[in-house]
């Protein structure tokens, strides 16, 4: 059975939506059962915890939320794969796994970069490729390719505005 | 950032503050380091990226699918074949076509090619960090090799662009095949020589034995993937277990190591090397003759020939370059077994002619952020090894 039926079969309610595309299965959970589905994910044996990353829906109406937060996973024993998806307002932040899973720390910190998306719970929430003082979240659709000021300086302490 | 810079008691204590790079000979690219010493042990280390950063991620929101291989090649610069290939899989997979079969054996062939390339460079290099100067000698020769053979096939001998969705830019030229049996009968004496140097070397051994040890629960913690992985004792190798591009029909081992250390990744990437030159071997024995790209003039282009002469093919061409491929809407993870581990991409498409998301997975970020935990009490030496070890390619751990 696949770890897409079992997760439907153990708790339904927790799963907004789930899908098969091209051979990779995605299930989209709400916010607040994220752990529990994390914990269950571990104990079915998906302990390889591949990346974490996000997608900018901004203007796209088909879209409920803002954001999704991505995380793939990867069972190391059956080899399985599993996209799992929480979709997010933007402001609103998703509890860390860094404690959990130790790769987790630079990831999140790389989406809070890129995106502001916060994790509640993390034990250095900084930036990770950009500086400290870097106006506005690169990955965001909103923010211009050209990084609209070409030193990124003017107004820097406050967040972008375009 | 703020523990990066240095306070007042850090400056006043009798810890002294090292500031290893952007720029320095063993940090492999631009990152920088800080290191915080009681004596020569470290008590603190602290890692700081981006300085590679060049938004490849959101650059590629605004090329097209195509447009974007070119920039595969600036994430690990001394793989580059590698990259192509695992992003072109990507986007097959999102399309849902499969490649002629000597387009897929070319694939193979350059494949491996780039990661005895990368082998060659992580070994060399860790060893010069480290002191012993005359392998990365030796081995570099092998390399200019590697680099004459991509020449031949792509015109560039860094950044190859040699794939296309659907297959390879161009046919290899008959003087490829050659070049590349002399090569495999080259390289084998040149492993041998760089083992001949390092293997049974105590001061190689003093310098390396125990230093970056690891269990494999800790190693798949830190989403540790490729070679480091398999030093650790685990035979993860997607080429074996999640079979792609044909990899399934040669015959090759996955070496493993016992501990982790940094002896044990060099053993395990020699290893490599040795099993790559069989499966180039398998490779250049059974390549099939027929075309290189997919005839499918919605997504390869068409031959300039009849784009000159034919009215339809004028038009398939002028559709591709001004509209691009027909995308499906949905999402594809990809992912390949690069020099140092697992490559993955992730395109989300919105059926445009650019993607709509695309996420390079690179395999040394999980890799390096273990790197303050492992070096904590260890003396400044054991850092520049396992370092060299990890092979950490800034551009792409920066993107």
């Amino acid at each position: 059975m696949s770890i897409l039926d079992s997760l439907l079969e153990k708790c339904p309610s927790s799963i907004q939506d789930s899908y098969r595309f091209r051979g990779d299965q995605t299930v989209i959970v709400a916010p607040t059962s994220f752990v529990t589905l994390v914990d269950l994910l571990i104990s079915e044996g998906f302990n390889f915890l591949v990346d974490i990353t996000a997608v900018d829906w901004l203007g796209k109406t088909e879209h409920p939320a803002r954001f999704e937060v991505v995380y793939h996973w990867l069972n190391l024993d059956s080899q399985e794969r599993l996209r799992v998806k929480v979709r997010l307002q933007e402001n609103e932040s998703l509890p860390s796994l860094a404690i959990k899973f130790k790769t987790a720390d630079w990831y999140e910190r790389e989406v809070y970069d890129m995106f502001g998306i916060s994790f509640s719970g993390h034990p250095n929430l900084t930036r990770l490729l950009t500086w400290s003082d870097f106006p506005g979240h690169p990955l965001r659709k909103d923010f211009p390719l050209d990084g609209g000021d070409p030193f990124c300086m003017s107004d820097s302490t406050s967040p972008f505005t375009h | 950032m703020d523990s990066i810079a240095i306070t007042k008691t850090q400056l006043e204590g009798d810890r002294m503050i090292v500031n290893m790079g952007p720029s320095h000979p063993v940090t492999h690219g631009t990152l920088r380091i800080v290191l915080e010493l009681q004596g020569e042990i470290i008590t603190q280390a602290t890692p700081e990226i981006g300085y590679l950063h060049r938004g490849v991620e959101k650059l590629g929101e605004n090329l097209s699918y195509q447009q974007f291989i070119p920039l595969t090649d600036r994430l690990n610069y001394t793989s580059s074949m590698m990259n192509n290939v695992g992003y072109t899989l990507a986007v097959e997979k999102m399309l849902g076509i499969s490649i002629p079969r000597r387009a897929e054996q070319i694939r193979v062939l350059v494949s491996e090619l780039a990661r005895i390339a990368d082998h060659i460079i992580c070994l060399g290099i860790n060893a010069v960090d480290i002191g012993a100067f005359t392998a990365f000698l030796y081995l570099f020769r092998q390399r200019e090799t590697v680099y004459d053979l991509f020449e031949m096939a792509a015109g560039q001998r860094l950044h190859t662009s040699f794939t296309r969705v659907g297959g390879l830019f161009r046919d290899l030229p008959p003087e490829f095949i050659p070049l590349c049996e002399q090569f495999l009968k080259d390289a084998p004496k040149a492993i041998d020589e760089l083992e001949k140097l390092l293997t049974k070397n105590p001061i190689w051994h003093d310098r390396t034995k125990g230093v970056g040890a690891m269990s494999i629960e800790e190693a798949i913690n830190w989403g540790y993937s490729g070679p480091c992985l398999r030093a650790c004792g685990l035979a993860q190798d997607l080429r074996v277990k999640q079979p792609y591009m044909g990899y399934d029909q040669y015959e090759f081992d996955i070496p493993v190591g016992t501990s982790g250390d940094v002896f044990d990744r060099y053993l395990v990437r020699v290893e490599e090397m040795r099993q790559s030159l069989r499966i180039i071997r398998q490779v250049v024995k059974t390549l099939e003759s027929g075309p290189i790209i997919i005839d499918d003039y919605k997504i390869a282009l068409p031959p300039k020939e009849k784009v000159y002469t034919r009215m339809e093919s004028l038009i398939h061409h002028f559709k591709l370059i001004m509209h691009g491929m027909e995308m499906p809407v949905g999402e594809v993870y990809s992912s390949t077994e690069a020099a140092n581990g697992e490559l993955g991409f992730y395109i989300v498409s919105d059926g445009g002619k650019n993607p709509y998301r695309i996420r390079v997975r690179p395999p040394c970020l999980p890799i390096f952020s273990s790197f303050a935990t492992k070096v904590r009490g260890r003396l400044i030496a054991d850092a520049v090894a396992e370092l060299g070890s990890m092979n950490i390619i800034a551009g792409e751990l920066d993107r």
